[in-house]
């Protein structure tokens, strides 16, 4: 029976109004989330958000003050961790140092009493699922970070878990690994079909993999949506700064827009206030050209930053400096110390507003 | 053929940190050989100066019934001197059981205080190093009035070994917190307990055989302080390894036995140390 190319039906992961103190320090404030069956969820938010909490709540390493968590339909809100079956991939290198890679592996399979022979067989299928099949006879000591995150990877999936936790596993390796280990993760994950929670605070990571990304802040979850409405209708302030760069943008509010420097952008929530305001627009919405007259958005280049396809360009208004991210090719017609015009396309814009006095 | 690409990225990280050997200046190479000079002949001394009276004694033991000769006499001599050799099993079954019951007690107990209860970590030193502050002196004033007792039941001086435990727990707790500090406790037993793992299960299969070095090196001292022990077992009556060899040093015609029995188990001690430096080097050679 080959169960890695099986595809398993997930099962849905739900948390009710989890909280979690330590001391004084609330970790988690009232987390909701439901997990689809099979979906991939990453946890995205700062430091000390509540991030890890969240997923040692849900392996059972820590138990809930408040709230309840449901798997496939099952209250495992007071199972000992040992008897979840959810496979964690630690942030920290977690495997065991007197195993090889073959015994880490199958690790689990021996506590679950699987025979000698089908035990083996397994390891060396999940080893082949993360290509590493050549090492297995090589101690954790022995390996590569990314290497022996795969192991912990494979580790976690050898026990058919109902539910796979990702710490933050790639936090620790280099920048070309850690995107190649990213993609490889996302692969097995579809292959195998698991329910999926990822965290990281890293947000390309978070947008690449997910087919949800959930914002956190200050233990509680901001904003629950796809990538790409996380990144481009964010729910509050706090989620567009977060996701990706954004230009804080002093402009008035009234009928329905904001009035920016002169430009009418629409705005994500019309219900807003009219009134003053800050208004966060993305730098992939501004766009340069050679200076046209003088006005509100005509300025000097002052600094430009290669990224490949694309470059960011600064620029200096006179009283503030505004991010653009334009194609490379348009970027280096714009050196610096040219005077451009920048034009702010009218994609819907979320503002911040001073609370009501 | 994504899959692939990590491996390959990695060998050729490999194939770039290995740094090329063997340029070693001529400058360096000098003051090398001095300070190699300096460790040999420092070592040569420190050595002379402990080995010396292990030499003398071993010499003792040797010398024959003139000045000069030598003689296995006081060596063939352990085994029928009368009382020795009953005092050196007792001594050996006590270090045994003294180790057992200690690591029993403690291995398990500073697992769990590290892994579930780390507020009394700062308690449990405190207790286990308290023995360490009392002369063993006064622990005998205090231990004699439960031996007394204990005694009426004809028990035989296996029972040292309670005492004997409270008298080691300061080595052996030192040992095994060193070998707790140098593995991530925490995450080894986070990561085996996801994948099933009960308490029992995380502590003998996971975290033990992670500690091999720290277990042996308390197991040692354990050992060696047993070895070693007069005070208590002399003033409780009973006859331990050092109390016959004290005995033996009364009566001044068998002082050669007496360093047979000495030097012997100062052998024992010995090649229980080299074995298990022995050990720890291979378990770190396989690890
Ligand atoms: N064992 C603990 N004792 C006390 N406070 C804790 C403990 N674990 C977490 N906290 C606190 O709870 C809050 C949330 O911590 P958590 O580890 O979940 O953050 P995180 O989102 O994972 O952050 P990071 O990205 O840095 O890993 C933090 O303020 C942290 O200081
Ligand atoms: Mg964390």
């Amino acid at each position: 029976m080959n169960t890695t190319e099986q595809s398993r039906a997930g099962v849905e992961v739900r948390m009710e109004g989890l909280r979690r103190s330590y001391g004084p320090v609330v970790a988690l404030d009232g987390v909701d989330l439901t997990v689809k069956p099979g979906e991939l969820v990453a946890l995205l938010g700062p430091s000390g958000c509540g991030k890890t909490t969240t997923l040692r709540l849900l392996a059972g390493l820590e138990d809930a003050d408040a709230g309840s968590i449901t798997v496939g339909g099952k209250d495992i809100t007071h199972l000992p961790a040992s008897r979840r079956d959810m496979g964690m991939v630690f942030q920290a290198y977690s495997l065991f140092p007197h195993m090889t890679v073959r015994q880490n592996v199958a690790f689990g399979l021996r506590l679950r009493r699987i025979a000698r022979q089908r035990r083996d067989q397994r390891a060396m299928e999940m080893l082949q699922l993360v290509d590493l099949t050549a090492q297995a006879d090589r101690y954790p000591h022995q390996l590569s970070g990314g290497q022996q995150q795969r192991v912990a990877l494979a580790r976690a999936l050898a026990i058919e878990p109902q539910v796979l936790l990702l710490d933050e596993p790639l936090s620790a390796l280099d920048a070309k690994v850690r995107a190649q280990l990213r993609d490889q993760i996302r692969r097995i994950q579809l292959e195998v079909g698991i329910t999926t929670l990822f965290v990281t605070h890293d947000q390309e990571e978070a947008l690449a993999i997910a087919d949800r990304v959930g914002v956190m802040r200050d233990g509680r979850i901001e904003q629950l949506a796809s990538p790409t409405e996380v990144y481009s209708r964010p729910s509050t302030p706090f989620v567009a700064e977060f996701v990706g760069l954004t230009n804080r943008l002093a402009g008035t509010v009234a009928d329905g827009t904001v009035t920016v420097r002169g430009r009418a952008l629409p705005l994500v929530d019309p219900a807003t206030r009219p009134g003053p305001a800050i208004a966060l627009v993305r730098p992939e919405a501004v766009t340069l050209a050679r200076e046209a007259g003088s006005g509100p958005l005509t300025g000097t280049v002052i600094a430009s930053t290669f990224l490949g396809a694309t470059s960011r360009v600064t620029v200096d208004l006179g009283d503030t400096t505004i991010l653009a991210q334009i194609p490379t090719a348009d970027a280096v017609a714009h050196p610096a110390g040219s005077r451009v015009t920048l034009t702010i396309r009218p994609d819907p814009v979320l503002v911040a507003q001073d609370p009501p006095a | 053929m994504a899959a692939l690409s990590p491996i390959a990225a990695e060998r050729a990280a490999a194939a770039v940190t290995s740094v090329p050997r063997g340029a070693r200046g001529g400058m360096r190479g000098r003051r090398r050989a001095r300070l190699n000079l300096f460790r040999y002949v420092t070592f040569a001394l420190f050595g002379a100066f402990f080995l010396m009276p292990l030499w003398a004694m071993v010499r003792f033991s040797l010398e024959g019934s003139r000045l000069g000769t030598w003689s296995v006499a006081a060596w063939s001599q352990i085994a029928s001197y009368p009382g020795l050799l009953g005092a050196i099993e007792i001594t050996l079954e006590l270090a045994v059981l003294t180790s057992g019951v200690m690591l029993l007690l403690l291995l398990p107990t500073m697992i769990w205080v590290r892994l579930r209860v780390r507020r009394f970590t700062r308690a449990l030193e405190f207790l286990c190093l308290l023995p360490l502050t009392i002369p063993a002196i006064v622990l005998v004033v205090g231990l004699s009035p439960i031996y007394n007792r204990i005694e009426r039941f004809n028990v035989s001086a296996l029972m040292l070994f309670w005492a004997y435990v409270i008298l080691a727990l300061p080595y052996a707790y030192r040992a095994l917190a060193a070998g707790l500090n140098s593995i991530d406790v925490t995450t080894l037993a986070e990561a085996a307990r996801s994948l099933g793992a009960g308490w029992g299960t995380v502590m003998a299969r996971v975290i033990a055989p992670n500690m091999w070095q720290a277990i042996l090196n308390a197991l040692l001292l354990t050992v060696a302080l047993v070895l070693g022990e007069f005070t208590i077992a002399y003033n409780l009556t009973y006859t331990n390894l050092q109390v016959a060899l004290y005995a033996i040093s009364r009566n001044t015609e068998n002082a050669g036995v007496l360093f047979s029995a000495s030097a012997a188990s100062l052998l024992f001690a010995f090649a229980l140390l080299m074995i298990i430096s022995i050990v720890g080097r291979r378990r770190r050679g396989r690890a």
